[in-house]
């Protein structure tokens, strides 16, 4: 089995996002490596992106900052590199707009990126409709891509979607950008159940999961757990808030 | 339906947005063989609009310039003051059937913004504007129209703070509202089917100029001339020579201070194949696949991309896309006012200098017609601004 797909029928994961290169390279790794030494299973690398055109305020503004600091998609191939060096377990996926990865050409960047031990690709701007075109060279090297449903999505696109796919699946919480929200809808549960009627996959639930109380909402609905701003904003703190934001969701999906 | 140009196009988006645009593309399809909406249509086009637009003849300043006959697509005389009306009228005709109470748009210059605010007015719907805050400061009139319309008018800080992050603002608003309200797009870009509903819509004035030119010439223009931004103008006037390849199409991008120097708004010249608001096309980017910004003197072409059927145009040569720079749009909006008594918008003027620049290597049996997409009255502070710049240059080199 991939890694993937062992870290799921072991647990259910907790998925955390980073801005690679928020607030500096060197913060953001230390970051990261203490979130797994929490717990955490699952690493989304988010490469910054000029136009960030699917994220809230708090991701936006990492993204501007680590591109100020210099961050391209080769360096976080080389960061994915380095963490998977000291990690050998842990999930690692690469979280992407499209237009850095068709610039560093798909064939190239999806065998730098299996080189480097990344799992997956989770291309934000990739709908059903535009996805063959990555989807063949991430399969020729081993890569998961990573489809995305929303609470938008209805029944008969969510089969579309999740056919033939691997590694899992990423529900959405709530339509529109990243953010923490104060609550997760209280659909969440009945959708993710629709997704499962159509896929033996793990669905993991992300978007708006920022404290305890909704971790444990998301964990007893999906078999996953997925925060990114709450992690990038405490990252922003220190090491040690990035840490404790890790354990604080941890003790409430356990 | 074919969602692409060639490799161009498409529909790059979040998931979110899928199903906003399915249903854009399914109610447009209805609307487009529906004999009631295009009458309705092309009502508000003649009666509200004041179509069709004039097709005029420059004799002043073709006479002046000695060469071929320049004439002018009268765009600017369109209520609003530009052809961006055309399509917020039909694009609004199609919120109304699927029963949005909102309208969000994105702008550059303002007139799109106007435009949107205008339509939105005389539907009764709620409006919201998304601008670049370098734009709102250098298009205050026509902020100030969209208020007066009784539009909100979001100041976006972001990136360039012009059009391309205003788009980015609007995008993301819509992914949260999309049940409620409808996106506007300006331009003949963005994710399908927006680049089809737009085209569409501005081909009203290729098919008008083409029929007019036949009237007052007895024949076909040897050229047609259009500025390109993301294109909107220019795709509508070419939209009317497509099965006449004997009509040369021409798309005149922004270029600023010139290629060379990196300022400049030509997607086409200047940039590469990319990714960006759900469309696959030519972006000025750079070398780490990172969108720049764009300067141009003129709002209304400073995008870092450009309409998917624009790029598979100019793969395919079916239509030409050369440069302006500022001081040459700027040297042709003198010469309109000063021999025509017509105040061109900076974006047309654009166009304009290709004709200008043309048009002494013709005889007067050589017609080029000029999209003039909108008025300049906007431009005023922006002309004052530039010629402060330029005699502060010429003192400083005169000093020294």
């Amino acid at each position: 089995m991939d890694r993937i797909t062992n870290i799921f029928a072991a647990k259910k994961p907790l998925v955390i996002f980073t801005s690679v290169g928020y607030p500096t390279e060197e913060q953001c790794e230390k970051a990261v490596c203490a979130a797994i030494d929490k717990g955490a299973d699952i690493i989304e690398l988010g490469v910054p992106f000029s136009d960030p055109m699917a994220d809230g305020p708090v991701i936006a503004a990492a993204s501007q900052v680590a591109l100020q600091g210099g961050m391209t998609l080769n360096k976080v191939i080389a960061f994915a590199a380095r963490i998977r060096a000291r990690y050998p377990k842990v999930g690692l996926i690469l979280f992407s707009y499209m237009n850095p990865l068709l610039h560093l050409g798909y064939e190239n960047v999806c065998a730098q990126l299996a080189a480097a031990g990344v799992d997956g690709i989770l291309p934000v701007d990739l709908p059903l409709e535009e996805r063959e075109e990555l989807l063949a060279p991430a399969r020729k090297h081993g890569l998961h891509i990573i489809p995305l449903v929303s609470p938008l999505t209805p029944e008969e696109r969510v089969a579309q979607i999740v056919e033939g796919m691997t590694g899992f699946v990423y529900y959405i919480n709530v339509a529109g950008v990243t953010g923490a929200r104060n609550e997760l809808p209280p659909d969440v549960a009945e959708h993710i159940a629709m997704i499962k009627r159509h896929t033996s996959l793990p669905v993991a639930a992300g978007f708006g999961i920022a404290s305890a109380e909704a971790a444990h909402a998301a964990a007893t609905a999906a078999d996953g757990v997925i925060s990114g701003s709450g992690f990038v904003k405490a990252t922003s703190e220190s090491v040690e808030a990035a840490a404790e934001f890790t354990a604080e969701l941890l003790r409430g999906i356990k | 339906m074919n969602t692409h140009y060639g490799i161009y196009g498409g529909q790059y988006v979040p998931e979110t947005l899928t199903g906003a645009l399915r249903e854009l593309e399914k109610t447009y399809l209805a609307a487009r063989e529906d004999l009631a909406f295009r009458a309705e249509l092309n009502d508000l086009l003649v009666h509200y609009v004041g179509r069709e637009s004039p097709l005029y003849y420059a004799k002043r300043l073709s006479e002046h310039l000695g060469g071929a006959r320049i004439f002018l697509k009268r765009e600017d005389l369109n209520h609003t003051g530009a052809h961006k009306i055309n399509n917020t009228m039909g694009q609004a005709l199609l919120a109304q059937r699927m029963g949005k109470k909102k309208l969000i748009a994105e702008t550059g210059a303002g007139m799109h913004g106007v435009a949107t605010a205008t339509v939105a007015a005389l539907f009764g719907m709620e409006c919201e504007i998304f601008m670049g805050s370098v734009d709102v400061a250098r298009q205050a009139p026509n902020v100030d129209r969209m208020h007066a319309l009784g539009a909100t008018v979001r100041s976006i800080d972001e990136g360039g703070a012009t059009l391309k992050d205003a788009m980015n603002a609007a995008l993301r608003v819509w992914a949260s509202c999309s049940d409620t309200t409808f996106y506007l797009i300006g331009t003949a870009a963005g994710p399908y089917p927006y680049p089809m509903l737009v085209k569409d819509f501005q081909s009203v004035i290729g098919k008008e100029t083409r029929k007019q030119c036949l009237e007052m010439c007895g024949r076909l223009p040897d050229e047609v001339v259009a500025c390109v931004g993301g294109g909107s103008n220019a795709i509508g006037m070419f939209a009317g020579f497509e099965d006449t390849p004997e009509v040369l199409r021409v798309g005149v991008e922004a270029g600023g201070l010139g290629i060379a120097t990196g300022q400049h708004a030509a997607s086409i010249n200047g940039g590469k194949v990319g990714i960006l608001h759900g469309m696959k096309a030519y972006f000025l980017q750079d070398e780490n696949g990172q969108m720049l910004d764009t300067y141009s003197v003129s709002a209304g072409l400073d995008y870092s991309g450009v309409g998917p059927e624009h790029c598979y145009l100019a793969d395919q040569k079916l239509a030409r896309y050369v440069v302006a720079n500022d001081d040459e749009a700027i040297a042709a909006f003198d010469a309109l006012c000063r021999y025509e008594g017509i105040i061109p918008a900076l974006e047309s003027s654009h166009a304009l200098a290709y004709a200008i620049r043309e048009a002494p290597k013709h005889d007067k049996d050589h017609i080029i017609v000029v999209n003039l997409s909108g008025r300049g009255d906007k431009d005023m502070d922006n002309i004052r601004k530039y010629r402060e710049v330029i005699s502060k240059r010429l003192s400083k080199c005169a000093s020294t």
